[in-house]
């Protein structure tokens, strides 16, 4: 009964909207903000449009003449420009205009000039408001409320499983604890008649906060560790131990332990940078539960906690590359699963270090223990745990000082080789730059490496600096971690102090410009040309990431990673209030384009790579971007004038 | 075409009013206030179209009228009137199809002459624009004619003799005949793409209005001024 009463009801308003209308609605319906609008909403617009046509060449609107209406393109093209006369836009059908001067004052700001013959919609004023009322997406694309891109980037992060499941989803019953005193059998035991595989292991509260906790009689106590099944195993049985040996003895710690409201996708990232299978949950001080790998892996089927394993466990080179397909198919799957760019980054950048940590391993196994202590150093985008499908290596030994070139380079320009092989045959393509471990330059001791970054930053010029700036993102990935360290601070110490060195390494981070935009399947440039592909890494991410270097080299920020180095510097007044944000949400859009892309490509059977063609970005998308893309050329601008050539060298 | 050989509608307007014995007719002729050479860009404007059961105005009637108010700055389809009407001779098969209109649609429409004065209303004072003239003219004049005993007549202009102009009559459009190609079709579908217009569905009577608006701005656009005096263009 109710259906058919509905029925005849949809019946009577569908012939209430006229069907000469009918024809405009549903060519809004096509597009971005109206695309998203409710039936009610459109029929609105639809039923309220006016009309005018402008032959190619004239003006729509001329600067500071009074607008009162939101034009919608219907057909034709049309060009926006700033207040200097430079091309800022360039339009087609079904895009919009107009609507930033309608916010503000009803003075055109941005004149408009039809390039082709143009047939335009006009929403009237009123409507155009009452849709920013009413509907919150249409808002956000007229930047109504906030920047569109802000949005844009957090709606997508929305249904990301593993970035909005808390990890207290996964706990479903309380740990079994044991006094650090008890017998490794009573613990044991304990575990089989709870069916655990892990026991937290308490002992007295010694005083350090980071490990206290409330034991389970509401006293204070010491979280010394985790006790798993295996440990028992490797730690208990193989040893040869009694089972009258206390649990003290075996337990190692200190234990990495995780908030119950973090998210799935923080534990994940936890657990693979800790090589970790099991780990402790906690709400505030009370351990809660313990999440292990394969609670995650049941929630998400995720594959990239099995893949660390995996690389760990093969024996040869061969064997390492085969896990290629497997790699790829992660990457694939964590895109699909919404994953955002800093999960995916630092996900596939823990894959990589695991490759490069295993070929070390495998290298030495082969050539022998290392003569001298070195560290296997990781530059760009490993260094900033922001690595992608699509990835070349960049890499160089830092070694210790007693190191003799006559003696012992052998052993490491062979090592360097054989992992700098071994890595190309798992995709991580060999630098063009020559930036790699087999590098004789780049294959020094620490104290050589001191001068050279002491030469970079005290004697810079652009020209100098121009392929050196990858040096800039370092981080240890096996070995002396403290050379690297050593060198970070070095960096950081030094660098905010050289405006000259700051002056040039701004100048590089304006080399590489953002387009435009789009205009139908092409990428518009800045002076008006058009090319069929954009290579988002050259053009976006790598610009983006180049310029949030030169703040954090200022401010004396050790993170080597994008989104942490724009919390340093957020915390700085280098930046205007509120730039970094925005910076960071535009990075996280071209990021994540990128990324998408490359899923796409693999998905297709097609070799990924950093290339993108328009008619692959939808309507909403290339709003987002071209947003993104302007606030990258804006900060570049800025970089220049925040860190100009010092007067007396100019 | 030129502005000697155009009538003087201002004095047959008023000539009209004088004579109409109707008032809503009298009411629609004195509102007519334009001189043949009142510049375009200050002419107020109604794009006009009538769906029809046929061709013929002795045969066939009315089935709707489309009217859209507009400029050369703006064409005003907000406020846009549309009227279904129910038509004196029987609709055949093929119309129905044509209109998107159904017979219970026309069964349940009032007869023209209950709202001849919201369609003469929504004319007053404005200068009807249509595509192909002698249509809107013809049937208006013979529907009035049947139901007031009086005809009406009014001035117009007329997108597609605007078009016949340039492809039909134009020199190039004579030799092209004379090479006996194909002659360019100034239908309102293909002049509008001639101009970048987009296709839109055709026969609904005020999308069809829409439509020829947007083919007037074109027009002017392209081939006058807003300077050019209306009777340049009228009818």
């Amino acid at each position: 009964m109710a259906t058919k009463l509905h029925l005849v009801r949809l019946h009577s308003l569908a012939r209430q909207l006229d069907s000469e209308a009918l024809e405009i609605r549903q060519h809004l319906a096509r597009f971005p903000p109206f695309e998203g609008l409710t039936d009610a909403l459109l029929d609105l617009v639809a039923e309220s449009v006016d009309v005018a046509y402008f032959k190619a060449g004239s003006e729509i609107l001329e600067r500071e003449q009074t607008i009162d209406a939101l034009y919608y393109i219907r057909s034709g093209a049309v060009e926006v420009y700033r207040r200097g006369g430079a091309l800022l836009n360039r339009l087609e059908e079904g895009d919009i205009f107009g609507h930033f001067s309608l916010l503000r004052n009803h003075r055109v700001h941005f004149p408009v000039k039809a390039i082709e013959d143009t047939l335009v919609y006009l929403v009237p004023d009123e409507i155009f408001r009452r849709l920013g009322t009413e509907d919150e997406q249409f808002a956000d694309f007229v930047e109504l409320d906030r920047p569109r891109l802000q949005s844009a980037v957090e709606k997508r992060g929305g249904d990301a499983g593993l970035a909005t499941t808390r990890v207290r989803k996964l706990i479903s019953r309380p740990p079994v604890m044991v006094d650090a005193s008890v017998t490794v059998r009573d613990a044991a035991t304990r575990m089989t008649a709870s069916h655990a595989t892990s026991v937290l292991v308490l002992g007295e509260e010694d005083g350090n906060p980071r490990y206290a906790v409330t034991a389970p009689e509401g006293t204070q106590a010491c979280l010394l560790g985790v006790l798993t099944d295996a440990d028992f195993r490797s730690r208990v049985v193989a040893e040869g131990k009694p089972p009258e040996t206390p649990v003290s003895e075996i337990v190692q710690g200190p234990p990495t332990t995780i908030q119950s409201d973090e998210t799935l996708q923080e534990a994940m990232l936890c657990m693979l940078r800790n090589n970790l299978q099991h780990l402790p949950v906690l709400h505030r001080r009370t351990p809660v539960g313990v999440l292990h790998i394969s609670d995650i892996i049941r929630h998400q089927t995720h594959t990239s906690l099995y893949l660390v394993e995996r690389i760990f466990s093969q024996g040869s080179p061969q064997a390492l590359a085969r896990l290629l397909p497997d790699v790829r198919e992660a990457f694939v799957r964590m895109v699909e699963e919404g994953a955002d760019s800093q999960v995916i980054g630092s996900a596939l950048s823990t894959i990589g270090r695991s490759f490069t940590r295993r070929l070390l391993e495998l290298g030495e196994a082969e050539l022998g223990p290392p003569p001298v202590p070195y560290c296997f150093m990781a530059l760009g985008s490993m260094a900033r745990n922001e690595q992608t499908i699509v990835t070349d290596q960049d890499n160089a030994l830092v070694l210790d000082d007693s190191f003799d070139p006559a003696r012992h380079d052998e052993y490491f320009a062979a090592l360097g080789q054989f992992v700098s092989d071994g890595l190309a045959a798992c995709g991580y393509s060999y630098c063009t730059g020559g930036i790699m471990a087999t590098n004789r330059e780049w294959r020094q001791p620490l104290r050589v490496w001191r001068e050279y970054f002491i030469d970079w930053i005290g004697q810079p010029t652009p020209e100098r600096l121009l392929h050196s700036s990858i040096f800039f993102d370092l981080d240890s990935v096996s070995g002396e971690e403290a050379f690297v360290v050593a060198l970070q601070d070095l960096v950081a110490e030094r660098a905010p102090r050289s405006p000259l060195f700051l002056a040039a390494m701004a100048r590089n981070a304006g080399n590489r410009t953002p387009p435009l935009g789009f205009f139908r399947n092409f990428v518009m440039e800045k002076d008006g040309k058009q090319n069929n592909t954009i290579n988002v890494k050259r053009r976006g991410t790598a610009p983006m990431t180049d310029l949030i270097r030169v703040h954090a080299l200022a401010c004396g920020s050790t993170a080597q990673n994008s989104f942490d180095r724009l919390n340093d510097i957020a915390r700085t007044d280098l930046l205007p209030s509120g730039v970094s944000d925005r910076i960071r949400y535009a990075l996280e859009l071209i990021s994540m384009l990128r990324i998408r892309h490359q899923a796409i490509d693999l998905q297709r059977d097609h070799p990924p790579t950093n290339s993108i063609e328009p008619e692959n970005i939808s309507p909403a998308e290339r709003h987002n971007l071209k947003d993104a893309f302007q606030l990258l050329s804006d900060a570049q601008k800025f970089l220049q004038f925040r860190y100009p050539i010092p007067a007396r060298r100019s | 075409m030129s502005a000697a050989q155009s009538p003087d509608w201002l004095a047959r307007m008023q000539r009209q009013a004088a004579a109409a014995r109707d008032p809503r007719l009298r009411r629609f002729y004195e509102a007519w206030q334009l001189p043949g050479s009142t510049p375009l860009r200050d002419v107020p404007l109604a794009a006009l179209d009538l769906e029809t059961t046929g061709m013929d105005p002795r045969r066939h009637s009315i089935v709707s009228i489309g009217i859209v108010p507009f400029d050369l700055g703006r064409i005003r389809f907000s406020q846009r009137r549309h009227w279904i009407v129910r038509p004196r001779f029987p609709l055949q098969a093929l119309s129905v199809t044509l209109h998107h209109i159904t017979h219970s649609d026309l069964a349940a429409a009032p007869d023209l002459g209950e709202v001849l004065g919201d369609v003469l209303d929504a004319l007053a004072g404005r200068l009807p624009v249509v595509h192909y003239y002698p249509i809107e003219r013809a049937f208006l004049d013979s529907a009035l004619r049947f139901r007031l005993d009086e005809g009406i007549e009014f001035p117009v202009i007329d997108t597609m003799q605007l078009e016949a102009r340039w492809y039909r009559q134009s020199l190039g459009a004579r030799l092209r005949h004379w090479l006996g190609r194909r002659p360019v079709s100034i239908r309102l579908h293909e002049s509008r793409l001639r101009y970048g217009l987009p296709a839109y569905q055709p026969h609904h009577a005020a999308l069809d209005a829409l439509a020829t608006a947007e083919l007037l701005q074109a027009q002017v656009a392209a081939r006058f001024s807003p300077d050019t005096p209306v009777e340049a263009l009228w009818c």
